[in-house]
């Protein structure tokens, strides 16, 4: 049957191809260490140093979104021993007594991390008990020089109708109403009906000339030059600017959005001790470097800072921003179930138009 | 004459429909820079970095493992259903079929939320077994689907003339019956197979920590922007695939053959 | 029923216990979700929903983008089939294969390739800017989103078709000509009524996907239309609200039975097979 060889040739083609890829690493003697983290939020060659140095394997999960990730931990079919959520979301796990207090005396690398960002995590995690920074930032307009002649200084030229069809929001119904929120001179965790019915109708009235919501792929966009001004996370900035010397980031007058994403460990973790080590190992200043050269997201590491060999890095207002300048910033709360249900109905409002 | 051309000029534009994408995806595997918005050179380093990068070649490892562990165990449960099937009276020969249409016109994450629920119910550790589980479950219907047609088709009497002959039921069933179906096996296999290799939303409910399929670890990058390693993966996957596919029509057709030997 | 007959039904016990677990118990439970609210109360709110303005309106939508998307399908893969079995009879894997291949290609990846393609300054209007031509304004609008349905579906609209036309017996259309129909009416009354278990299996595999869809009108669409997909999804992963994604969902059985109504009346020997 003419039909035979074709499939026998593709399934010896494949079980080769599987078989190459075969070779998983045998667990480690030291046990395991579970992790999950964001997408691309890591130099590999760290989690294999850590590997190395420990003999701790480390199976490595990511996700997409502080809302998919979630759900996955409190259904508990997977426990996992470290988490890198973020502010809110640190808050919201905490709330739901999924987290368990971390044991400092066995993370004695977190002298390195700046004090001023224990004391801004304070704003989700009250007595510091849960949570090692690992990443911060704001989020800002990023924009193309060559494409915009206006001053850029407010979120209002996201509503510039000269740039229809220019405009990049993100995809993500906090981010998006942040930045309604405060062009409106409104807070960013505010559960007033009648603010929120404002900012979610300035939305509404901004679809048109918004070319699409997207999350991380502003990033490539704005490189290709394909959209004018977008909302950005100040971490794709810098990315960015290697790429494409044309693009600025600024933050706006209003004030933005100061984030952090913090190691935590959940309260069913199967290798307390272990997530610890890794936490420990995250927050030293060599591999820290590693890491914010690798993502290029800013890192809370004071000691990793004064490492960096680039002065213009080192010093950057877009990684290092002196927040001391802004009055008006805020970090996201955690909202509770009917706050986020309705800051939901109104994002769905908003994309259904 | 002018139909013909015609004919093949729309056949052409169809191919470069379809291909055109792939053709990108390939041309974007030799691209220097990290993104897709810009060309940074011609290079062939994502190739290189793409087997020395051993998540993804886990990755490809579990897809491929599952895609045909899935087929194959699908395509035997599917085939012997397809038997049972037969003997059923029609009215509960419909409530089957109907049943075995469910995950095929499901919603795809109602399926992979609905079978993440029972797995958590069930206690299931979630790892590659959960995720086996899963596309057996959506392959199956594929592959009685693709049988059923065949079946129906079969002349009931040849193998009740070999049973006859004193042939034994398994033996009847061997030489009469399979053959006759082989084509309807084959190609719910290779559905089973296509299926299962490209299913992200499922697998991404039912998946434990560490378990990646390519289709997975793809979407997880989406958002942030593709390794440019997948680019080059995809490429090879596709290359190995059409050189497959010519070298097999280029082999001679056993017509053919007699043909030469009759000569 | 005698002992042969008894064996082959036992035969199917597999399969029986399979569909069961795997089939029915997660379908009751999604059942029981989109009946009940987060208390554990029974409620008919969330499939009421379906009438609320952004949800009808996303269901909406998603009828009007994949009925277009279907009936393109449609429209463009019935003369490529009937081309292609004109062309060569001992070709059949060959080109069954090659419209295979691209579905062993990642879904994501090829979706996103499109994107490369269809940009304002993608590839498509870096062509057509070289020959002074208008650029292509389609990327992150609803006629994106029905190219990529068309896109990702076409091939299972081809192939049952072009399953089911190789199937047919070429003396009887030998047999009409000799009879005096022309190119016609041997279409109207012998090919067309022949294929259609083809067609509805083709219509089921591209209707139903590209119903659910949310990839697509995240990629294509610029995440600016709302489909049904996309508030399901939504409700599930963003909103952790699976009481309500499961009484969408539930709504959208409706049109899986119908679809079943509709092949019990046209398909009623289950002619229509994809390979």
């Amino acid at each position: 049957m003419k039909k035979t060889p074709i499939y026998v040739l593709l399934l010896t083609a494949f079980f080769a191809l599987a078989l190459t890829g075969c070779g998983k690493g045998a667990s480690g003697e030291n046990g395991e260490v579970i992790v999950y983290n964001w997408g691309e939020y890591i130099d590999p060659d760290t989690i294999t140093m850590f590997e190395e140095e420990t003999g701790i394997k480390v199976v490595y999960d990511e996700y997409e979104t502080n809302e998919i990730m979630y759900p996955k931990v409190e259904a508990g079919a997977t426990a996992y021993d470290v988490l890198c959520p973020s502010d809110y979301m640190i808050q919201k796990l905490i709330e739901n007594d999924l987290l368990q207090e971390i044991n400092f005396d066995n993370i004695p690398n977190v002298k390195n991390i700046g004090q001023q960002y224990f004391d801004q995590s304070q704003e989700f995690d009250p007595e510091n008990k849960y949570s090692v920074p690992y990443c911060f930032g704001t989020v800002g307009i990023l924009y193309n020089k060559t494409m915009v002649d206006d001053p850029v200084d407010s979120w209002s030229i996201l509503w510039d109708e000269k740039y229809a069809d220019n405009i990049l929001m993100q995809d993500s119904v906090r981010d998006a109403f942040m930045v309604a929120l405060k062009l409106k001179g409104y807070s960013m965790n505010t559960l007033d009906e009648g603010e929120l019915n404002e900012a979610k109708q300035i939305l509404i009235d901004q679809k048109p000339l918004v070319q699409a919501y997207v999350i991380d792929q502003v990033r490539d966009k704005m490189i290709g030059n394909e959209a004018a001004i977008g909302v950005i996370y100040s971490g794709e900035a810098i990315f960015t600017q290697r790429e494409n010397a044309d693009l600025e980031y600024v933050i706006p007058k209003e004030g933005t959005n100061v984030w952090i994403d913090s190691w935590v460990i959940p309260k069913n973790a199967p290798n307390k001790e272990n997530a610890e080590k890794f936490i420990d190992f995250m927050c030293r200043e060599d591999v820290a470097l590693k890491n914010f050269e690798y993502i290029t997201y800013s890192t809370p590491n004071d000691a990793a800072r004064a490492l960096i060999e680039d002065e213009d890095i080192k010093n950057s207002r877009i990684a290092f921003p002196d927040l001391s300048q802004y009055n008006n910033l805020e970090t996201f709360h955690y909202l509770g179930a009917d706050g986020d249900a309705l800051y939901n109905e109104l994002w769905k409002e908003v994309k259904a138009e | 004459m002018i139909k013909t051309t015609l004919q093949r000029i729309y056949v052409t534009l169809i191919f470069i429909f379809l291909y055109a994408p792939i053709v990108t995806l390939i041309v974007l595997s030799f691209n220097a820079s990290k993104t897709r918005a810009k060309w940074g050179g011609f290079t062939t380093k994502w190739y290189t970095s793409l087997f020395r990068n051993e998540a993804i070649m886990n990755a490809l490892a579990n897809t491929l493992l599952i895609a045909f562990a899935a087929s194959i165990v699908s395509t035997l449960i599917g085939t012997i259903a397809c038997i049972a099937i037969m003997n059923l009276k029609k009215r509960s020969r419909a409530i089957v079929m109907g049943i075995t249409n469910i995950p095929m016109l499901n919603a795809e994450i109602v399926t992979g939320i609905s079978l993440m629920l029972l797995f958590i119910s069930m206690g299931l550790k979630f790892g590659l077994g959960t995720i086996l589980l899963a596309h057996i479950t959506f392959c199956i219907p594929y592959v009685i689907l693709s049988i059923m047609p065949r079946m129906k088709q079969l002349n009931p009497y040849t193998y009740e003339a070999a049973l006859d002959l004193g042939a034994s039921p398994v033996y009847g069933f061997y030489k009469v019956v399979l053959p006759e179906i082989m084509p309807g096996i084959l190609s719910g296999f290779l559905m089973a197979f296509t299926m299962s290799l490209d299913d992200f939303i499922i697998t991404h409910f039912t998946k434990g920590a560490g378990v990646d399929t390519l289709s997975t670890k793809i979407y997880t990058e989406v958002k942030k922007g593709i390794k440019p390693e997948m680019y080059a993966l995809s490429t090879i996957i596709f290359v190995t695939v059409l050189v497959l596919l010519i070298l097999v029509n280029k082999a001679p057709t056993d017509k053919q053959i007699s043909k030469k030997k009759v000569k | 029923m005698n002992n042969a007959q008894l064996k082959k039904k036992l035969l199917g016990t597999p399969y029986f216990l399979w569909s069961l677990i795997f089939i029915l118990i997660p379908l009751g439970m999604v059942f029981y979700y989109g009946l009940t609210d987060r208390s554990g109360a029974f409620t008919l709110n969330n499939i009421i929903s379906i009438t609320t303005a952004e949800h009808a309106k996303a269901l909406w939508l998603a009828l009007l983008l994949s009925l277009i998307a279907t009936v393109l399908c449609l429209l463009l893969a019935y003369p490529l089939a009937m081309i292609l079995c004109n062309m060569g009879v001992n070709q059949h894997s060959f080109i069954v294969l090659i419209f295979i291949l691209p579905m062993w290609m990642n879904f994501l990846l090829r979706t996103m390739a499109w994107q490369t393609l269809l940009e304002k300054t993608g590839v498509i209007n870096s062509i057509l800017n070289f020959l002074h031509l208008p650029a292509l304004r389609i990327i992150n609008t609803p006629y994106a989103i029905v190219l990529g349905m068309v896109y990702n579906f076409l091939p299972f609209m081809v192939l049952p078709i072009y399953n089911a036309l190789s199937k047919i017996d070429r003396s009887i259309i030998h047999a009409a000509k000799d009879l005096g129909a022309n190119n016609i009416q041997v279409f109207f009354k012998i090919t067309l009524p022949l294929s259609v278990p083809g067609i509805i299996s083709g219509i089921t595999m591209v209707f139903i996907p590209a119903l659910t869809t949310f990839v697509i009108s995240n990629l294509l669409g610029g995440s600016k239309v709302l489909l049904i997909g996309n508030v399901i999804e939504e409700e599930f992963t963003q909103a952790s609200n699976w009481h309500l994604g499961s009484g969408l969902s539930i709504v959208l059985m409706l049109f899986i039975i119908v679809n079943m109504v509709l092949s019990a009346i046209f398909d009623k020997d289950g002619e229509g097979s994809f390979l």
